[in-house]
Formats: C-alpha cells, structure tokens, sequence
C-alpha cells in the first residue's frame, strides 16, 4: 500500500524527534553552549549598556546561525547505512524523507531561538519594541537553516565527507543573517524591513525546491 | 507464484579500479530459496546490495521482480524487497515497539500487528525496551518481525544466522519458508552452509567475485 507523502513526512519527522528528545543531544547540549556564547559577550565588551544594545540583535542571529548549524547536523539526526538502506527500501519518496527531516529540525531551531531570545534581550538590554515581528522571522529563519542544513548534510553524504557541512552552510546563511539582524535593528529606528523579509521567503522557497528536486540524486548518490 | 524473481546477465561491478563481480549469470524464480556462500571478500554482500537494488551495476543487465536494475523502475519495487544485512537497522533511541510502528507507518500496515509480530519472535515483553539495550540477538529478532510483518515477495538475509540460538534459527527458516509459499524467492547469505541447507533447495558459490559453482544439494 502506498503511503501518502504527507504521512510518510510526518513518520520521519515524528521518529526524528523522538529520537532527539531521547538523546537530548540539542537541549541538553546546544542550548546550554548558544547561551553561555551569548553571555561571554558582555562579560568581554564590560558595562557599555548602549554598546551591548547596539550590537544584541547581531550576537544574538550570529550565535543562532553558528549553533544552529550544530542542531542541522545533530547525531540523532544521521542515519547509518543499515538505517538509509531501510528507508530506501520501505519505498519512502526521497523527497518526503527531506521534508520529514525538515520539519523535524526546523521545531527544534525553533525550540532553540526562542529559548535564547529571552536571554539575549535580558543580557543586551536590547529595545524590546517592534517584537511581534520576530515571529515572522523567528519561524523564517529556522526553517531556512533547516533546510540549509538538511541539503548541505545530504550532499556532504553523498560525497562522504562531513567537514564540507559548515563550508556549505555557514557563507550560504549570510543573507538570513544579514536579513535577520536588519529587520530586527530597523524595527528600533522604525526603517522598512518588507525587503528583508522577502528575502528570507525566497531564499527559503529556493532552499526548499532545490532541496526537493536533489532529494533522490541526494540518496542513490549516497549508496 | 512469481515466474522470475531474479535475472542477472553478464552483471560486473567494479567498486574503483577493483572488480567486485564479474560476468554473474543467475536466476531465481519464483518458489525458490537459493544459498549464496563463499569466502570473505568473494563478494556475496556486494551481489545481495545489486539484488536489492541498493547498488548498480557497472556492467551487464539484470531484472528484479520485473524491474530493470538500471533505470528508475527499481525504485518502484523496493517496498517488496526485505533485506537483512550484518547491521541491525533498528534505532537505537527508540523501543522495539516503535522501531516497528515506524516501519509499519511507513508501509501501509496497520500498526495493531507489531504487537502480534514482536510475539511471534519471543520478544512481546520486551517491546518497550530501547533498542539500544537489546543484545545483538533480540535485534536480530527485531528484524525477522519487520519482515514477518511487511511480507515481502524477496528476502534477503546476510548471515542472519550469526550469533543466533538455535530458536532464531528456526524464525529463519519459518520466514524462507513463508516467502517461497507466497510464490516468493528468498537468497539467503551464510558461512554456515550445513545450517542453511535445509532451507534452501539449491547452492550458488561465489569466488573473487565470479559464480564457481549452482548445484543443488542431494535430497
């Protein structure tokens, strides 16, 4: 019986995270290492308030695109080749194994974010208005890294070689930083922030098809 | 009954410069259990990933369950292909129950039989325990549940004997023979070909990565 695409995503996604929260691997260990990155900060910079204001949204996009990279290559998220050979054969549609993979890490990023929002904002003082809009980018930023890191681990597969990960990810994440860090400053100077924010959709939208249409190149090139 | 489970003609692989299998002539049809055996390194893991369709071959041509080995229809068959290979594929971080839920999610198969299947290979009161915490035994056991519970039309074991009770032993033989009732094959792997020769009604050895001999045993 074929099984819809939809269901198949969900099954990945849902085994993908349960094995996450058993492992504990990005809560127990990512979130605690992302925060202390956050908090050496000021403890380097000293009393400045207006200094650790000024630059708050850029650390805090900094050490979650940094780290987030950590969560898109998690342990529990690489499958051996007895468990790749498995999913290959149970007939699973290549593309609904991304997606599935996708869904799954895009909730733990969002987990990570806004675990360390609360903590940036209270270690940089940073001017909170303007903070509905975060959850916009909060959401577009970590499915973009998800997807990022989901494609980039894929073609480092194929190629067995795990170290070109943050080669890929890091310089293609520059524009979600960039665009981050602007919608997040220009909301206290009250500037436009719709052209970044489309640029987080499209990069995005184009991260999620070519992620798609790669998906079974991706995997037989693995084998 | 399936009329040609197997067909490969001329089949090599070279994996780099080395040739792994060279110019394998085999058929398997529908009904059959065939033993694969040869030393290490004569390349029966290498033939059982062409025969899942897990691996392509550099030369020659070959069908699988109608499929052609080479392009894209093969992709089409695997849901009927089970594979046992040396590894356990089962997630470490997750029950034995769930391991088994997953598959069954996944193929369509109604999520009630894991219970019945992980009873059926002995391990019902084990099915909330972590794979992880499972010997290499139980896992092994996991594994023929998966394949009791998906019933695919070809089975391939890879030394799924090793390291086994003899109780294992005969959910082996219990799975061959449910395959090759269904019309199936089965190509079953081993060192042990005395433990595999009352499942199997024919024997093909391989050596440096060629067929040496296909005989089938006396009766």
């Amino acid at each position: 019986m074929k099984v819809p695409f939809w269901r198949q995503a969900a099954a990945i996604a849902g085994k993908d995270l349960r094995t996450e929260f058993r492992s504990g691997e990005v809560v127990m260990i990512t979130v605690p290492f992302g925060a202390a990155a956050l908090m050496l900060v000021p403890l380097a910079v000293g009393t400045d308030a207006r200094l650790l204001a000024d630059i708050g949204p850029g650390m805090y996009w900094s050490v979650v695109l940094l780290f987030g990279v950590l969560v898109t290559v998690r342990q529990s998220a690489v499958d051996g080749p007895a468990q790749a050979d498995l999913l290959g054969l149970l007939g699973i549609d290549p593309a609904a194994r991304f997606v599935g993979r996708v869904m799954a890490t895009g909730v733990l990023l969002l987990i990570f974010e806004s675990i360390l929002a609360p903590v940036a904002l209270a270690l940089y003082d940073t001017d909170p208005s303007g903070w509905w809009w975060l959850l916009a980018v909060i959401p577009l930023v970590a499915l973009g890294l998800a997807l990022l890191g989901t494609l980039a681990a894929g073609i480092a597969s194929s190629v067995a070689s795990a170290t070109l990960i943050p080669l890929i990810v890091v310089p293609l994440s520059v524009p979600m930083l960039l665009a981050a860090t602007q919608v997040t400053e220009g909301l206290q100077i009250d500037a436009t922030i719709v052209g970044w924010l489309l640029l987080l959709v499209v990069m995005d939208l184009l991260l999620a098809v070519a992620g798609v249409l790669s998906a079974r190149t991706l995997q037989e090139t693995t084998r | 009954m399936l009329d040609t489970v197997v067909a490969l003609r001329a089949l090599g692989v070279r994996i780099g410069d080395s040739p792994i299998l060279r110019d394998l002539d085999l058929d398997v049809v529908g009904g059959e259990a065939v033993g694969l055996i040869g030393g290490n390194g004569s390349g029966k893991t290498t033939l059982l990933r062409v025969i899942a369709t897990l691996l392509v071959p550099s030369r020659g041509d070959g069908t699988v369950l109608g499929a052609d080995l080479r392009d894209e229809s093969r992709y089409e068959v695997r849901h009927r292909i089970g594979l046992i290979g040396h590894t356990p594929s089962l997630y470490p971080n997750l029950t034995l129950e769930e391991n088994l839920a997953f598959v069954a999610r996944m193929t369509g198969v109604a999520t009630g039989r894991v219970g019945e299947v992980l009873d059926q290979v002995g391990l019902g009161l084990a099915r909330g325990r972590s794979a992880a915490a499972c010997s290499h035994g139980m896992q092994r056991r996991v594994e023929f549940a998966r394949l009791m519970m998906t019933r695919p039309d070809l089975i391939l074991l890879d030394e799924a004997h090793a390291g086994l009770d003899p109780q294992a032993g005969d959910l082996v033989a219990h799975l061959v023979a449910g395959v090759r009732e269904r019309g199936g094959a089965a190509v079953v792997v081993s060192h042990e070909h005395r433990r595999i020769a009352p499942l199997v009604g024919r024997f093909v050895e391989l050596r440096d990565g060629a067929i040496t001999a296909d005989a089938r045993p006396r009766t």
